[in-house]
């Protein structure tokens, strides 16, 4: 062995992607405190942002300070403290205008999560007009907040569920879906990104094919908004559901995308405060969108904590952090390449930072519990997915989810805590 | 290893889980029931055949799941098997405190010391479910005869 072999056998791995791009994850992970806490005495490494993100401290002490400064109720008092808190909700309004490139701030409207988004667009814009025997169409990828609300229209209305597969590497068969179209489809109701698979739509072409016959689409962009820039106006697609929580902000507030002509023609779902015009004895009439949407008192310090949460993210190189995120899962994939016991599931080309597993002989709430004293933490169970977890003939897996905080020191344990659960367990 | 984990997949559990005791369908079976978990999907069915005096004169059960849920089902086969119906109550009613981590000083002492390698689940509330899945749903073929029970709801 020459000199120079030796040295070159001796070197560390070479560094990560992120050290070739502009983001740079360990700054980052001194964004968020949580990070830095140990759980059973081990560092956390938390893997289940797929679930619920962390939250970085700006996001934190933006909530905080906000509700000692500037807190009280939006659009009713006269007072200095409401027209102050009416501004930033509005601003966070155009903040998420701004994230999702909307052509208009009035096609915003805050929810509570993307599962209110979305019953209000199966309550507010399908269920007034939709006939026994029309069809919804849906792959079955999807989350249990992009199934059950149309479920409720099968159910009560007569509605026809129109399921298109997916392929055994997880990705969607677009000729599948196109196919599913058809002149009784009233809505394509799809993911952006699958919560379980990793797999990401090709959202524009799904949208154009739709269109072409005539069909709004539906986008949950619950993953697919945090792991992709979205241009909904790019996309040309007609509504998109995103929640606060994944997006590194608080829980309690989500966003209904939907293009002013439907909101126009959309009744509104609930009824209260704040979405009237005027309300008499006998007589009501609404106000216009999105305000017709938001009955009652709104997630206000949310919509402050969404916004900064979404400014925080706007201001990295988000290419830069979706090459890092990837770079995760590439690297993970390697590290678990010889491990001949763990089925991985979902493998689409180009698919985002997930990975879910079935290891053989373990089950995944056994596995979640070995990782989980390491300090791993990864979601086990049916993901709320499972018309997927049917298709794949699989009753749980295990998930771990990659965020712009984690690195491969993350990856590097979770392995680690693989190998000592297959010692135990397998 | 940390010893709350080696508490909880002791070498027993482990035997269990792997080779579990009386498992399977049961044709004639008096009593049945379904057990599932909708947070995790495990299912478990427990067949039994009652005698006149309200004994367990046989029960089987089916199912999958984790190891706790499928070693807790197997032991508890085979712990029940014979029993009369006022001892498969005191058992089980030991049982659940074990697994929370009560006082469970009322167990007959052959009982204690055959259901303790279950007592590590009690430093793992999130997976006490698992363990007590089977015994609900023996609790609820006896009571209701053929029946479904959700260990969320209980």
């Amino acid at each position: 062995m020459t000199a120079q072999t030796k040295i070159a056998a001796s070197l560390p791995a070479p560094p990560s992607a992120d050290r070739r791009t502009s983001f740079d994850a360990e700054k980052a992970r001194a964004d968020f405190a949580i990070l830095s806490r140990q759980v059973y005495g081990k560092p956390l490494v938390y893997l289940d942002s797929g679930a619920s993100a962390q939250k970085p401290n700006v996001v934190l002490d933006t909530m905080r300070d906000f509700s000692r400064q500037e807190y009280a109720n939006v659009h009713r008092g006269v007072h200095f403290l409401s027209a102050a808190a009416t501004d930033r909700y509005e601003a966070a309004r155009r903040t998420l205008q701004k994230f999702l490139n909307a052509a208009s701030e009035d096609e915003i409207v805050f929810t509570k999560g993307a599962t209110e988004a979305i019953n209000l667009v199966a309550y507010s814009h399908l269920m007034p007009s939709i006939q026994p025997g029309d069809e919804i169409v849906l792959s079955v990828m999807e989350h249990h907040s992009n199934i059950v609300p149309w479920h409720f229209l099968r159910e009560r209305q007569g509605a026809v569920l129109k399921w298109v597969d997916v392929r055994d590497d997880g990705s969607l068969d677009i000729e599948a879906l196109d196919a599913a179209i058809g002149p009784k489809t009233k809505l394509v109701a799809i993911t952006h990104m699958s919560n379980v698979l990793g797999t990401i739509t090709p959202l524009k072409d799904i949208v154009a094919r739709a269109h072409d016959k005539g069909v709004p689409v539906l986008a949950d962009g619950c993953q697919g908004a945090v792991h992709e820039t979205v241009d909904v106006q790019a996309l040309d697609i007609d509504f998109y559901a995103i929640t606060g929580h994944k997006l590194y902000g608080p829980t309690g507030i989500g966003v209904l995308y939907a293009k002013k002509a439907h909101l126009k023609k959309m009744r509104p779902f609930n009824g209260g405060g704040e979405m009237i015009r005027e309300v008499s004895r006998d007589r009501i009439t609404y106000a216009e969108p999105p305000a017709r949407f938001e009955a009652g008192t709104p997630p206000i310090i949310e919509s402050v904590g969404l916004a900064t949460a979404l400014d925080y993210l706007m201001a990295l190189d988000r290419a830069a952090v979706a090459a890092h995120e990837h770079d995760l899962l590439t690297y993970a994939r390697e590290q678990v390449r010889n491990f001949n016991w763990l089925r991985v599931i979902g493998d689409a080309p180009g698919k985002g930072a997930i990975l879910s597993f079935e290891a053989e002989g373990i089950h995944a709430h056994d596995l979640a519990t070995i990782l989980d004293r390491e300090g791993v933490a990864v979601r086990a169970g049916h993901h709320c997915a499972q018309v997927l977890m049917e298709r794949f003939g699989v009753a749980s897996t295990s998930r771990a989810s990659f965020a712009l905080y984690n690195n491969r020191a993350d990856v590097d344990a979770l392995v680690a805590g693989l190998s000592k659960a297959r010692g135990i367990l397998g | 290893m940390d010893n709350a984990l080696r508490e909880l997949y002791q070498e027993v559990i482990l035997d269990h889980s792997r080779h579990p005791r009386h498992y399977g369908s049961m044709e004639n079976a008096s009593h049945t029931a379904e057990g599932y978990n909708p947070l995790c999907g495990d299912k478990v069915t427990v067949y039994l055949q009652l005698g006149d005096d309200g004994r367990v004169a046989e029960i089987k059960f089916e199912g999958k799941g984790c190891a706790i849920s499928q070693a807790s089902a197997s032991m508890m086969v085979d712990m029940l098997k014979g029993r009369t119906a006022a001892e498969a109550d005191r058992l089980m009613q030991g049982f659940l405190h074990l697994v929370k981590g009560e006082d469970a000083s009322d167990l007959p002492e052959d009982d204690r010391e055959r259901l303790d390698v279950m007592g590590g689940i009690s430093a793992f509330p999130m997976r006490v479910k698992c363990a007590t899945l089977a015994w609900h749903t023996y609790k609820n073929a006896v009571e209701e005869g053929k029946t479904v029970v959700e260990e969320g709801a209980t």
